[in-house]
């Protein structure tokens, strides 16, 4: 259902520390997300594109996500250049676009854009399990990372019961209309789903249980800060210089 | 000195009827019970019971004759008898198998370095080692099966309690289920329907009677006819 298709490559973005990776992400994010100028969100848009140039992301999945993220902006496009106060760019009948408008939407499609491939670039590059380990070795909370792993994992489940009760009312020719009969089904499949869930939820529990689960997180997973990784932090860093030596 | 021990134990879920009552039983590390009756007469709650995934109304479990009730205490209890329960999708919770069967070790506190030793050990052990990286949400049923079972073992418990182990098992996974069973050092409790599963694997039976765990020593074997029914494939009589 859901696939990761930057997770699995074999560029030298991959082999980087996935604690250093998720740090960039978050500070440099930050840092875009409070940008004023177009030049400043320019910056990063170039710099965020040579890093996924280097993860080498497969073609078609990546326009599909910037796509997404670009409808989004698009309604933007729609609705602020015409609600923003202050001198006239041009009319469409009696709508008038504000200046001011145009240029903040123009900022924050620039903005929008650049933290996007900054994150396909650095966390979308590695599977969402080694991302929830990678977030527990940054001392987050065992909790939440617990939360985003086994949501991530029921989800499917989730999807699975979901499709299991749906074969079934096929099987008994059920055809969705709008009457009666079928919202009440529907509301019982709904009903169903989450049922199941929850004692599944519970079975679950018990297989934990039974294999010593005490409430604490353990993982297998290792980090291990390399040279490369050394370089990549020195880059990183220059390039955060550079920036606040520009703007 | 027995493993553990159910001392009067008295047991119903909230609205249902008395399924165990006031029943005792003493369990040895070195046995290998069959465990059968007829649906829905407490087998799997007994497991449930013993291993304190369930508070009986009455009676307590003794665990090398200590009394327990504690959770901590039933962890200990935990390390030694592992329960393999009956649906293996829900025992598999991480992405890959090594995960999966690195996970009971951790939780033993072994780092993650030993852990990912023991699994891959247990998985030579069992002759799965194939099956190391592949995603437990893909395996076929039997697969799932022998992982699950796979991933107790890994914690190296001293007795085994399997529940229904061969439900949806192909002949091939049967024979592999009952390959492993006999390498093993470890004593066990098996609940089943299949006789002659039972009969290869076990050397005492017991059962649930009248609300009550009985122990008989010997298994009524008799003959029965069955239909062959891929004539020209028929499966072999051992």
């Amino acid at each position: 259902m859901f696939s990761e298709p930057f997770a699995h490559g074999n560029s030298w973005v991959h082999a980087l520390d996935a604690r250093l990776r998720i740090g960039v992400a978050f500070i440099f994010s930050c840092v875009l997300a409070v940008a004023t100028t177009w030049q400043q969100a320019k910056f990063g848009l170039i710099a965020a594109c040579l890093l996924l140039i280097c993860s080498r992301p497969p073609l078609r999945p990546l326009l599909r996500r910037l796509a997404a993220v670009n409808i989004f902006v698009l309604f933007l496009w729609l609705t602020v250049p015409c609600t923003m106060p202050g001198p006239a760019a041009f009319h469409l009948g009696s709508l008038s676009c504000s200046l001011a408008g145009l240029h903040l939407v123009w900022l924050i499609t620039l903005k929008a854009n650049a933290i996007s491939l900054l994150f396909i670039a650095c966390v979308a590059t590695m599977p969402v399990a080694y991302f929830g380990h990678a977030l527990h070795a940054l001392r987050l909370p065992g909790k939440f990372v617990f939360l985003l792993l086994f949501t991530y994992r029921a989800i499917f489940l989730l999807a699975d019961e979901w499709q299991r009760l749906n074969t079934a009312l096929r099987l008994h020719n059920f055809v969705a209309t709008s009457s009666l009969h079928s919202y009440r089904t529907l509301g019982t499949l709904v009903g169903l789903t989450l049922l199941r869930s929850i004692d599944r939820a519970g079975r679950i529990h018990q297989a934990m249980l039974l294999r010593g689960f005490s409430g604490h997180f353990t993982s297998l997973a290792e980090f291990r800060f390399t040279r490369r990784d050394g370089k990549f932090t020195v880059a990183a860093l220059a390039l955060l210089l550079l920036y606040f030596t520009l703007f | 000195m027995p493993l553990f021990a159910l001392d009067h134990i008295s047991f119903a879920y909230p609205q249902g009827p008395e399924l165990l009552q006031d029943t005792s039983f003493a369990f040895h590390a070195t046995e290998k019970i069959g465990f059968h009756g007829p649906n829905g007469c407490g087998k799997s709650t007994f497991f449930l019971l013993v291993t304190g995934l369930l508070k009986p109304k009455s009676g307590h479990i003794r665990f090398y004759d200590c009394i327990i009730s504690k959770e901590k205490e039933f962890r200990a209890l935990r390390r030694e008898v592992g329960l393999v329960l009956q649906n293996a999708d829900d025992q598999l919770f991480h992405a890959t198998v090594l995960e999966d069967l690195a996970f009971g070790p951790l939780n033993l506190g072994l780092s993650p370095a030993e852990a990912k030793k023991r699994a891959e050990q247990t998985l030579a052990q069992l002759g799965l080692s194939n099956l190391r990286d592949r995603l437990t949400h893909q395996l076929s049923g039997g697969e799932k099966r022998l992982i699950a079972l796979a991933s107790i073992l890994a914690m190296q418990p001293k007795v085994l309690l399997l529940d229904e182990p061969t439900n949806d098992l192909d002949p091939t996974h049967k024979k592999k289920l009952m390959q492993i069973l006999h390498e093993l050092q470890t004593g066990w409790i098996i609940v089943s329907h299949d006789f002659d599963f039972l009969r290869d694997t076990c050397t005492g039976f017991m059962s649930i009677e009248g609300q009550r765990l009985r122990r008989s020593e010997s298994l009524h074997l008799h003959q029965h006819v069955h239909a062959h029914p891929l004539g020209d494939m028929p499966h072999a009589h051992e």
